[in-house]
């Protein structure tokens, strides 16, 4: 080795970028190739701990792009909790070793991620300290391992409904293949958990999750966002970017919203379903990354379809492994568990004492339909909580909209249809197991009830022809 | 006239929200100048007494840097309007706030 040490010399170029490692191999190679490949967050950092270099593990985990970082004190991009209570670089000296310290992680997606982080000083060729690296370990997929295999929970989902354990049951087994899996479910049902909890138990854990909302960025920007550009490619591309998909090389690509993904951009995806392969805006070649894609949507995809407003192909290629979760209407006791569950959480967050609810308040939100599910009963006991000031909360306390029937007419209109059809197929399937006939009379009768006898409405709750409907009623013997 | 607060640690503002030793509290009126600035040590670092504060306080905006989601968006829903991921220090910052030039991810080097 002391031979070799010569040889083992960093080349700092101008740009942290452009750093080169002389005298390795046979020609200069980019030091970012050693790093970006690597599974753990690397940081590299100078003597006043201002960020140098950081890889695309790191990029993945904190949300920040290295380069727009670059010179940036690293506690304010690492956001750790030992960043305040006392930084280990304090503790390391010239002659070497590192130290190794769990913490946590505040990211740019406001995450508090748990990690492990291993501090090491870099010393020059004159014995002085020319900077540190620092190693970020995710440790969530530890946690979760601890954590998992309880009979009512999930990752974060927690459940005792035979619903919820039949998804328990089938969450292991998706998460060891590695296809691509579509999440369906109405709003607040738990499908960003259900996607972070499918590769914490996969073997991608180690890996970033990296999650993308494709229906919160305009079109131009979601390309480019999703698949990277190269510097130039349009006006204001003042530098290289990776990319959602090459963040996520070996890991998880979440795409929430799957249904508001712009047309030329589900074809860009297809193609990269078909052979992993992506090209950058601006770029001449493809880059193949390993990326598993999960996807995830309350929209009704088929329909959409069938509407032209979905690629039948791309579905076909997501649908590999569906993923129905139910409402909170039809998860029966879940309900109480999960009030209980939220109360415990706000007591401690807000730092009341409030031991239970009244029976009358019990009861209201038992009796309520929830169409904002888990979030929507999540958001009630929250707010319950703050205004309640004695040890338990009384219907007072309820918001008086949950006390006031909301008529259904109105109800119908605020929800999109697709949605409400999908309601109407579920509670069907699950709760009888009869003949197509019977489940269809069945689905007619509740959507006539629904939208009080308005057969025009009820043919669009079902997703019908006014005439199929009445044609169908008319088999059905459903007297008008 | 906006009530604006920023989490600190010394002169430059802290790196995360729920750890952060101390606050200054700026008043800013409408043609952006400085009615009144105060700096106030928390008695322990914690998440919940920083969002009481702010209540208390009636802060219009809170300026910081590292956030969690859960009191992002309880700030939001208690109509306090939150820019995170801010780097760099109070003075620069509440200047930049002052000319309206401050958004979440301003990097003030």
């Amino acid at each position: 080795m002391d031979s070799n040490e010569d040889a083992w010399k960093f080349s700092i170029m101008t740009s942290s970028q452009s750093a080169k490692v002389h005298g390795l191999l046979e020609q200069p190679i980019a030091l970012s190739q050693f790093i970006n490949e690597a599974p753990i967050g690397i940081l590299v950092v100078d003597p006043e701990l201002r960020v140098v270099l950081m890889n695309r593990a790191l990029e993945a985990l904190t949300g920040f792009v290295s380069s727009e970082v670059s010179g940036v004190p690293c506690c304010f991009v690492l956001r750790t909790n030992l960043c305040l209570d006392g930084c280990p670089v304090k503790n390391l000296t010239p002659q070497g070793g590192s130290i190794c310290l769990e913490s946590n992680i505040l990211n740019k997606n406001r995450e508090k991620i748990p990690v492990r982080v291993t501090t090491s000083a870099l010393i020059g060729e004159k014995g002085r300290i020319v900077g540190y690296t620092k190693s970020v370990e995710d440790m969530r997929y530890l946690q979760k391992a601890d954590g998992a295999g309880g009979r009512f929970s999930f990752g974060n989902l927690i459940g005792n409904s035979p619903e919820m354990q039949r998804v328990f049951r089938l969450l292991p087994a998706i998460a060891q293949t590695d296809s691509s899996v579509l999440i369906t479910g109405q709003t607040g049902t738990g499908k960003d958990f259900v996607a972070e909890a499918i590769h914490n138990a996969s073997q991608r854990s180690r890996s970033p999750f990296v999650k993308v909302n494709c229906g919160a960025l305009p079109e131009s920007l979601l390309e480019s966002e999703l698949f990277g550009h190269q510097k130039g490619a349009f006006t204001g591309a003042i530098e290289n970017k990776p990319g959602r998909f090459r963040l996520a090389h070996n890991g998880t690509l979440y795409l929430t919203e799957i249904g508001d993904l712009p047309l030329n951009l589900q074809v860009k995806l297809l193609s990269f379903l078909d052979d992993q392969v992506i090209y950058p805006l601006g770029g001449s070649r493809g880059i193949h990354v390993d990326v598993r894609v999960i996807a995830a949507t309350h929209r009704d995809l088929e329909g959409m379809t069938r509407q032209g407003r979905f690629r039948e192909d791309l579905l076909f290629r997501l649908n590999v492994i569906r993923l129905q979760l139910p409402p909170l209407s039809q998860r029966g006791q879940d309900i109480n568990m999960l009030i209980d569950h939220f109360l415990h959480h706000f007591n401690t967050r807000f730092r009341k004492k409030i031991k239970s609810l009244s029976p009358r308040a019990r009861k209201i939100l038992l009796e309520y339909s929830f169409p904002g599910n888990v979030r929507e009963l999540r958001n009630i006991i929250e707010f319950a909580v703050n205004l309640s000031d004695g040890d338990t909360i009384r219907s007072e306390h309820l918001s008086t909209y949950l006390k006031t029937p909301i008529p259904v007419q109105v109800e119908a209109e605020t929800n999109p249809p697709i949605e409400k059809k999908e309601i109407v197929l579920e509670t069907s399937h699950n709760s009888l197991n009869l003949d197509w006939a019977h489940v269809e009379r069945e689905m007619i009768m509740d959507a006539l009830v629904k939208a009080r006898g308005n057969r025009a409405k009820a043919a669009k709750l079902l997703g019908l022809g006014r005439s199929t409907l009445w044609r169908k009623m008319k088999n059905y013997l459903i007297v008008p | 006239m906006k009530r604006l607060l920023i989490p600190l640690k010394g002169d430059e503002i802290a790196p995360r929200f729920d750890l952060a030793p101390e606050v200054m509290i700026v008043t800013v009126t409408d043609d952006g100048e400085i009615a009144e600035q105060r700096l106030m040590v928390m008695a322990h670092a914690s998440p919940e007494s920083l969002c009481e504060l702010i209540l208390k306080e009636k802060v219009d905006v809170t300026v910081c840097c590292g956030i969690e989601e859960e009191f992002f968006q309880y700030l939001t829903w208690k109509k306090v309007r939150v820019i995170d991921s801010v780097v760099g220090s109070c003075e620069r910052i509440v200047d930049c706030f002052r000319t309206g030039t401050l958004t979440p991810g301003t990097i003030l080097r």
